[in-house]
């Protein structure tokens, strides 16, 4: 039974000042609407630069449900289109990563595109004379996606050809992207491998929620974290060293001391980020000779305001979160209203130490792989999440936490680590970019 | 003297050990300097520089053997059970002077979990040393044919 399509008014009610309605995870219809509405109308991540290092280097993704690739001329310029041949609809590239060569060649009838996406040719081409073949869409090759970003070597596109524009989007919550890259001595990140990939079976939303939900790693992970910590201690001896993988562990069980005081960071369009003050990051060990790398690149003063700053989780509205200071990228994509696959990759820092990479790809196995045994717990909640949100009883998800009435949308803020407001701000920016192309909206309050 | 018999019925054994989760008694095959490892690529190379799914010693595997008895560990409620199924594992290197032997062991892998059930294949390979008159697993490397593919939660041992 349709109740949302079309309806703005009926999509806005699902969001309440401090409660969302329980439609927004388990509503089939809801989940189409977004796959229509929601991704097309946002900024969504489609790969890295250094994927695409050579020429005829292409990615694929998918923009909601739509297959896209992106690829690196032979001009050195970036294009990214979809991933269907203008003729029966064949997906061009099947594969996550490759190299085309000069041209891509679609396998059904050969037909050939440049790497810019142009048509280049069609075997019996003179079957095509007199047909008005050149007045099709066809005729233009590989359908081209107009609203492409590349910020800092971070490949971003939005479907929509009406909307908000990249910067007014994302804003200052890029200044995470730049922490991140600029932990590097040479200023750049590389992708050197596959990402770990771990399938969900709940809405892709509640682990987006995840992301700066500071009140659960001390009760969820206590299983992983705390037996870390108490393993540690009772084997240790006469280590005085702390192994990188308990330091690693252990700092998911701060109390909630630690969160208030870190702080969470909003931002206009549903971007927001934990860790202001310090993070879970902040206490690792150092890297020998990083340090004096990264002086001898930016000078004393510039080096120690990039590696000052540990943020902890950065949300980048709707589906991604970075963690600068571990160089991690989760990517949180919608397969289904109740399936989610996440791929959760790695970036090098060049020129950094081996050891750095080292530690992000522990961190990344350690937290995000279908063996992580933090990721084990998260996984349980949320699909007791999933299964308990059928519930009748209470249709409505509570995110009230230190709420104060009035909250002020669409700002920048620096608040209590422990506030549920950028979950409250995501669903805010959620109502925004589902209906911005829907006619009935509800009148605006006064 | 370690012929290979005795190579085989350490690799069975552990098998054993880990289908009636016998965890401590697993644990105690490993050397003192023993890795478990999953790599994430095809015949991959180095465990540490390239992402792996598990690159574990044993004090991260005691972690996860003390965690899956503990009373807050909400994903083992209910717990889960574990089955392998093995080929006879070939040896691969049986060197009885330097104490070295290697094997590679093709497995069907099925973990269980309230009314799911998930299988994996792929192939075990294990580097022991002699320890006294016992063997001991310095290595055993766990490579499954679809490493690339997503997966839920793997909570035990292949």
């Amino acid at each position: 039974m349709a109740k949302y399509g079309n309806n703005a008014r009926a999509i806005e009610g699902l969001v309440r000042e401090a409660e969302v309605h329980r439609d927004v995870y388990v509503d089939p219809e809801i989940f189409e609407l977004e796959m229509e509405h929601l991704f097309p109308n946002s900024w969504i991540y489609v790969g890295h630069a250094s994927q695409l290092a050579k020429p005829g280097d292409f990615v694929t993704a998918n923009i909601g449900r739509q297959p896209v690739m992106a690829s690196r001329h032979s001009d050195g310029s970036i294009h990214v289109f979809y991933n269907r041949c203008p003729h029966k609809g064949v997906k061009i590239a099947s594969e996550p990563c490759g190299n085309t060569g000069k041209f891509f060649r679609c396998p059904y009838h050969a037909w050939s595109f440049k790497t810019d996406g142009s048509l280049l040719a069609i075997p019996l081409k003179k079957g095509y004379e007199n047909t008005g073949f050149g007045d099709t869409q066809a005729n233009e090759g590989l359908s081209k996606i107009k609203n492409v970003v590349i910020y800092r070597d971070f490949i971003f596109a939005r479907l929509s050809d009406n909307g908000v524009s990249f910067e007014d989007y994302f804003g200052e919550s890029l200044s995470t992207i730049d922490n991140m890259v600029d932990r590097s001595p040479e200023g750049k990140l590389a992708i050197e491998a596959a990402p770990i990939r771990y399938m969900h079976t709940c809405n892709w939303k509640m682990l987006v929620e995840n992301q700066t939900d500071t009140c659960h790693p001390m009760v969820a992970h206590e299983s992983s974290a705390g037996t870390a910590v108490k393993v540690w201690k009772r084997e240790q001896g006469d280590s005085t060293e702390t192994p990188m993988a308990v330091q690693l562990y252990g700092p998911f069980m701060s109390p909630y001391e630690f969160y208030e005081q870190s702080g969470i960071r909003i931002w206009p369009n549903g971007h927001g980020h934990t860790g202001v003050a310090n993070s879970i990051h902040s206490n690792y060990s150092d890297i020998q000779g990083y340090l004096g790398q990264m002086v001898a690149a930016y000078g004393e003063k510039r080096a120690h305001e990039i590696l000052g700053e540990v943020r902890h989780n950065t949300v980048y509205f709707p589906n991604i979160m970075v963690k600068g200071a571990v160089q991690i990228l989760r990517n949180f994509i919608p397969i289904a209203v109740d399936k989610t696959l996440v791929e959760s990759w790695v970036y090098r820092l060049v020129g950094a130490p081996d050891k750095l990479y080292e530690r992000a790809l522990m961190y990344n196995r350690f937290i995000n792989a279908p063996t992580s045994i933090v990721g084990h717990d998260d996984l349980e909640m949320y699909e007791r999440a999933q299964e308990g949100l059928k519930s009748n009883g209470n249709q409505w998800v509570n995110l009230r936490r230190l709420y104060e009435s009035n909250e002020e949308q669409d700002v920048t803020a620096v608040i209590n680590g422990t506030s549920e407001r950028q979950m409250r701000n995501q669903f805010h920016a959620w109502a925004k970019f589902m209906t911005m192309d829907m006619d009935q909206h509800v009148e605006a309050a006064e | 003297m370690i012929d290979e018999k005795t190579i085989a019925d350490f690799i069975y054994r552990e098998a054993e050990l880990l289908d009636t989760m016998q965890w401590q008694a697993w644990l105690d095959l490993f050397h003192q300097e023993g890795r478990y490892w999953m790599p994430l690529e095809w015949q991959q190379q180095d465990p540490v520089l390239q992402p792996s799914l598990m690159y574990e010693d044993l004090l991260l595997l005691k972690v996860r053997v003390e965690r899956l008895a503990g009373e807050r560990t909400f994903s083992q409620k209910p717990k889960s059970r574990c089955h392998h199924l093995l080929q006879a594992p070939r040896i691969v290197a049986c060197d009885e002077a330097a104490g070295m032997f290697k094997t590679r062991t093709s497995y069907i892998y099925t973990e269980t979990r309230g009314d799911m059930l998930e299988r994996y294949s792929g192939w075990a390979s294990h580097e022991l040393v002699r320890s006294g008159d016992d063997l001991k697993i310095k290595l055993k490397r766990v490579d499954l044919v679809n490493f690339d593919a997503p997966f839920g939660n793997i909570q035990l041992f292949m």
